[in-house]
């Protein structure tokens, strides 16, 4: 398992040196995605406004939890990625090939891998939602309920798998969402500090950015 | 072991950092200046091995200064800096990194508005109104979470930083006798006062 000892500090998994949480949940015909908003070195906080998620077309959003660093550098890629795509094909990712292309670009570095374990949420040709995880190698997951990462999952699969119901309209699907999210950043020191959550339906989207505790 | 802190205020940022070269259990020098100006409108705050410090500064400041020249004379805003810098950070992170921890400070003279930027080793970025690199940071940032607020001036923002200069040369284990405060604004990059002159031999 990749440890790191930085300082006096006791040895921590490096996928939860910065902290992060994110759920994506499906919906009828919309989904939605929400993350925490902080940033931290271990134990102290270094800023409330580091957002794991990220809008790649009006139909696909990619939530990022993991190292930072290879938040922001698979976030670049995955944009250069998006546009040379979109210069050869001329025509939009869906969320299903966006998520194949994460997966394969996460594998070419199997044996050093980019720490991070991203979800994919967005919704296909027909409306429907779309989403998948996976872990830090590019193994898919693929449901049609909710899928959850980063430093509080044990927390947020119990919170999501009590609250979530079938075939929720956006606005119920923002609010399961939101108190999915918050009671399981509430009971995790590395997340926290601020929330956003988007829903994605085929007339647009819509972010909402949460006021939660902030410890 | 070292100190780098930044406060941002209404038209600009205050970088401030100690002056002390060490290794192990010897000084080598406490005049050492650790805020390199970048370009014209801002300047970054290193902490780290003093070899790293230098490379990676004169890196950065001599590849900006080549894109004025190749670009004719188009600056890149803080943000592009800042972003710029890290890419260089995580391109080298998986090859031979450069063990700094970085404060960046800049005004964009085409928006108006100044900006500071958080870095660390691995090449994490983070946008704050103020912050703190190493240990200085347990001792710092309480005292900016309190006195910082919107819309400061610059003797408010000099405030807070002496202030925390105080905190860490009374509270801090490690004598850090000499600190050198710089300002970032409209007007460029200026040196607000030091502990020691670095020009000093």
């Amino acid at each position: 398992k990749y440890q790191v000892q930085i300082s006096e500090a006791r040895k921590m998994s490096i996928l939860e040196y910065n902290g992060a949480a994110i759920i994506a949940m499906g919906g009828k015909d919309c989904v939605g995605i929400a993350c925490d908003t902080r940033l931290g070195a271990q134990a102290q906080t270094v800023s409330c406004d580091f957002r794991k998620v990220f809008k790649m077309n009006d139909r696909t959003f990619v939530g990022l939890a993991g190292l930072a660093t290879d938040v922001l550098t698979m976030n670049n890629l995955l944009k250069f990625r998006q546009n040379l795509y979109e210069l050869r094909e001329e025509r939009q990712l869906t969320p299903k090939v966006f998520s194949n292309l994460l997966s394969n670009l996460l594998y070419e570095k199997r044996f050093g891998p980019y720490f991070i374990e991203p979800v994919v949420a967005g919704l296909d040709e027909n409306n429907k939602p779309f989403l998948s995880g996976m872990d830090l190698i590019g193994a898919p997951v693929y449901t049609d309920d909710f899928v959850v990462s980063g430093t509080a999952t044990a927390n947020m699969y119990g919170m999501c798998e009590t609250l979530y119901k079938k075939d929720m309209e956006p606005e119920e699907l923002f609010e399961t969402l939101s108190q999915a999210l918050l009671a399981s950043v509430d009971r995790d020191a590395l997340s926290g500090w601020g929330a956003v959550v988007h829903i994605v339906t085929k007339d647009g989207v819509i972010s909402r950015e949460l006021k939660g505790r902030r410890d | 072991m070292d100190t780098v802190f930044g406060v941002e205020f209404d038209g600009g940022v205050i970088l401030a950092s100690d002056q002390t070269n060490a290794r192990s259990i010897l000084t080598y020098q406490t005049n050492l200046d650790k805020i390199t100006e970048l370009s014209s409108h801002s300047a970054m705050g290193i902490s780290g091995p003093n070899a790293d410090l230098v490379n990676f500064s004169e890196y950065i400041s001599k590849n900006l200064a080549l894109y004025e020249l190749s670009n004719d004379g188009l600056k890149l805003s803080p943000h592009a800096q800042a972003n710029f810098c890290r890419g260089e950070l995580a391109t080298a992170l998986r090859k031979g990194p450069y063990q700094v921890n970085i404060m960046l400070g800049g005004y964009d003279t085409v928006k108006g508005e100044a900006s500071l930027y958080w870095m660390d080793y691995l090449a994490a970025l983070a946008k704050v109104n103020y912050g703190a690199q190493g240990y200085a940071s347990s001792f710092c940032l309480s005292i900016m979470d309190r006195d910082w607020k919107e819309g400061l001036t610059c003797d408010e923002a000099v405030g807070i930083v002496e202030k925390c200069i105080k905190e860490l040369q009374v509270r801090f284990l490690i004598a850090q006798p000499n600190f050198i405060i710089k300002v970032v604004d409209k007007d460029g990059v200026r040196t607000l006062k030091f502990g020691a002159d670095p020009a000093d031999n």
